[in-house]
């Protein structure tokens, strides 16, 4: 999915900042891409390529460093965020079953973002509530005892919701001319 | 210029340049250890593959020597109980991730994961671990060679190669734990990539990995031998 040309204008410009605050060193690496991140939600390619070059670098040693940490992400983030846990007791109770369900149902890998940017998908490690595994949090909401059942019941009220918004919009958009 | 210096490696008697990299003086002089991830003309040792431990009086436990200089008077064994027990476990773990099918790999005679199980008497077999890989994932895109990471075993010579000698960049590590692999640019597709195919890390890569494809049809020749 290639961004769309506002995009990339907004790509190259948070880049540009935040290449003037921190400078070229290559020491200042993974900062930077911190700085990018916080800027955008996540690491695009373009802005990637832009950082190698800047610091005259490899672009693969920038996907390199942006693959090996945990806290870079490659995809944007989508309107919801499902966050599914995969801590032991989570994993113990069939987290990774949870997981392949989001993925069968969206479309998606783990990591990945749906392309119309509704959905993104992460894995994360203990949320701190074991006792309700297996637990996934959706935007901020944490869900209990997750089954396979419920995670169709989690994307269907998204759709349901999502469906009544379109609804609504027609409808003002039929009264107002 | 350093100064000479004499020490003694497996009751030996070598000569060597103050500051050199021990696996270097043992190789020089006849003596093999084995290694994979140190390249001579390197700037920076990795240290990554832990396969080149050697005991030198004095020091409490088995040390790298790809990290370890040279100085007077310094006594080397190669091999000790506890070395061995290193590299049998070093190796295994490499054999772990690193898909086995000698007899029809391009590397096969070749390989320096033979030649270590040769000089050791260790197996090319698995006894206490898993294997991790399973299939073969083969990058067929360059013109005369091919990668298939799923026989690497990520010393990353080619990186050296790539982005120091030659000075490309088309090729690095990414990713981490179990997913680390030597890919390109957002792990796309080497002839999509900027890799100019100039095969240098063809012909640094010490398994099968990178491999030029009409050494792939070739093995049939070595048939008899087996
Ligand atoms: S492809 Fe070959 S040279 Fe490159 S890291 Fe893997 S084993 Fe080493
Ligand atoms: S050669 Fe010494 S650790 Fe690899």
């Amino acid at each position: 999915m290639d961004p769309s040309a506002d995009e990339q204008e907004l790509i190259r410009a948070a880049v540009g900042t935040v290449l003037q605050d921190l400078g070229i060193e290559r020491a200042s690496l993974i900062p930077i891409l911190q700085g990018v991140q916080n800027r955008l939600g996540y690491l695009p390619s373009l802005a990637m390529r832009q950082v190698a070059e800047a610091l005259q670098l490899p672009e693969v040693e920038v996907f390199g460093v942006g693959t090996f940490y945990n806290q870079f992400r490659l995809n944007p983030p989508g309107k919801h965020q499902i966050k599914v846990c995969m801590g032991t007791a989570c994993h113990m109770m069939g987290g990774h079953i949870i997981l392949e369900s989001f993925e069968r149902r969206l479309s998606i890998l783990e990591g990945e973002t749906t392309p119309d940017r509704e959905y993104s998908l992460e894995r994360v490690a203990c949320v701190g509530c074991c006792a309700l595994a297996p637990v996934v949090v959706v935007d901020d909401n944490v869900e209990a005892r997750v089954s396979p059942i419920r995670v169709d019941g989690i994307l269907l009220t998204f759709d349901i919701e999502r469906q009544q918004e379109e609804r609504q919009e027609k409808r003002e958009e039929g009264r107002e001319p | 210029m350093s100064k000479l210096i004499t020490l003694i490696i497996d009751d030996k008697q070598v000569e060597a340049k103050e500051g050199e990299r021990l696996l270097w003086v043992a190789l020089d002089n006849g003596i093999y250890i084995p290694h994979l991830c140190d390249l001579r003309m390197a700037r920076r040792t990795v240290a990554s593959c832990r396969l080149c431990f050697v005991e030198i009086e004095g020091l409490p436990n088995p040390v790298t020597s790809c990290t370890q200089t040279v100085s007077e008077g310094m006594v080397v064994r190669t091999r000790s109980p506890r070395v061995d027990r290193l590299l049998r476990t070093g190796f295994e773990l490499l054999l772990s991730n690193h898909r086995l099918h000698c007899a029809k790999c391009a590397k096969n005679k070749r390989c320096e994961l033979q030649k270590i199980a040769k000089e050791r008497g260790l197996k090319l077999k698995l006894t206490r671990l898993r294997q991790l890989v399973k299939e073969a994932q083969i990058d067929e895109s360059p013109g005369v060679f091919c990668y298939d990471s799923s026989k690497c075993v990520l010393c990353g010579r080619c990186i050296w190669a790539d982005q120091e000698q030659v000075k490309v960049g088309a090729i690095g590590f990414i990713r981490r734990g179990i997913g680390r692999k030597v890919a390109t640019f957002e792990d796309g597709l080497l002839a999509d990539s900027i890799c100019t195919q100039c095969e240098a890390c063809v012909k640094i890569c010490p398994v099968g990995a990178f491999y030029l494809k009409e050494d792939e049809r070739k093995p049939y020749k070595i048939k008899k031998e087996c």
